[in-house]
Order: structure tokens, then sequence, then C-alpha cells
């Protein structure tokens, strides 16, 4: 039964909330480097998101790999829709797609 | 769990048979790679498409250790 409410509340945070990173520890304290590096890069873009704590809760963290049919954390939703892991988010930085996509999503500009 | 260099690059290259592959070993530890994989299996699929074909080659052969393996996939 908890299975089910974890899997709710991830629907709920990426229904609910633009930008929703999944990570280990939260922004104010990382505990992983894959997980402070993206949220390295929302605090530079100037991107509010909601961060969730995978540690906190052994089912969510289950939960959202699952959800996302994607073994790693940290994970990055934007308007509902999974944009990567880590390193797909360093290429997308490097390369631009992320201003653009940010830019296309949400009312960012830099 | 560590994984040899050898093991994991054949791994990747018994699902990418065309590959070319690049693997860094990060940290001298045998147990945090990069690979750069260059494939045509990889054309006209988005990035997480790609990597998660790469995951799906080493499904259980990382033991969840998958967060130590970096990804760079391109298409030829």
């Amino acid at each position: 039964m908890t299975e089910n409410l974890a899997l709710k509340n991830i629907k709920d945070d990426i229904e609910n909330n633009d930008v929703v990173l999944f990570m280990k520890g939260n922004a104010k304290f990382p505990q992983c480097g894959f997980s402070a590096l993206v949220a390295g890069v929302l605090k530079d873009f100037g991107v509010e998101f909601k961060d969730v704590n995978v540690l906190l809760d052994p089912e969510l963290r289950q939960g959202i790999k699952d959800f996302s049919d994607w073994p790693t954390i940290p994970q990055l939703y934007v308007k509902g829709e999974f944009v990567g892991g880590c390193d797909i988010i360093k290429e997308m930085t490097e390369s631009g797609e992320l201003q653009e996509l940010f830019e296309e999503k949400l009312t960012i500009k830099k | 769990m560590p994984l040899e260099r050898d093991t994991l690059e054949k791994l990747i290259l018994d699902a990418f048979a065309d590959a070319e592959v690049i693997i860094t070993d990060l940290a001298g530890d045998n147990d945090h790679w990069s690979a750069e994989i260059i494939s045509k299996n990889f054309a006209g699929k988005s990035r997480i498409e790609q990597h998660k074909m790469v995951y799906a080659a080493l499904k259980g052969k990382m033991d969840g250790e998958l967060h130590a393996l970096q990804l760079r996939t391109k298409d030829k």
C-alpha cells in the first residue's frame, strides 16, 4: 500500500511543480556529487524548483526509478516530463539545449 | 561492485556491434567509469532513449552500481 502512496506523491509533485529534482539530499545540502551538480545548474539558471530527497524514503527512492524507468538519481522533471539525469543535464547545459528548454517551457531568460 | 574494463567494454559491444567505445576509469578503482559510445543504433533517438539502451544492455551486470557509470552517447 505504501508503494502506491509513494507513486501518488511522485505524480503529485511532478504535476504540481514546474520543475522537480529528485535527488540525494536537498538543494541546500546535497548528499551526492551528481545531485549537487544538477541542483547547481538549476540555481545558475535561476530556475525555481522543488527538491525531493529520495534518501528519506526507500519506497520513494525505488518508486521514482520505476516511475521513470531510469535506474539512477538525480532525475530532473520539467513540466511533467523527464529531462534526464546528471550526464544528460551536463551535456544539455554545454550545448545550450537546457537554456532553450527552460526558455520554452518556463519563462526564464538568462 | 568493481567491474573490469574489458568486461564493461564487451557488454557494450555485445549490445552495440558497430560501436566505438571509449572507456575511462575515473577514479583508478575499477568502480567509477566513464563510457563514450558512438553507434548507428542511436540514430534518431533522444539522449534519454540512448542512455536507456545502454542501461538495458548492462542490466543486472552492474549490480546497482550504475550511478558510477557516466555516459556520453552519440550517433555515428
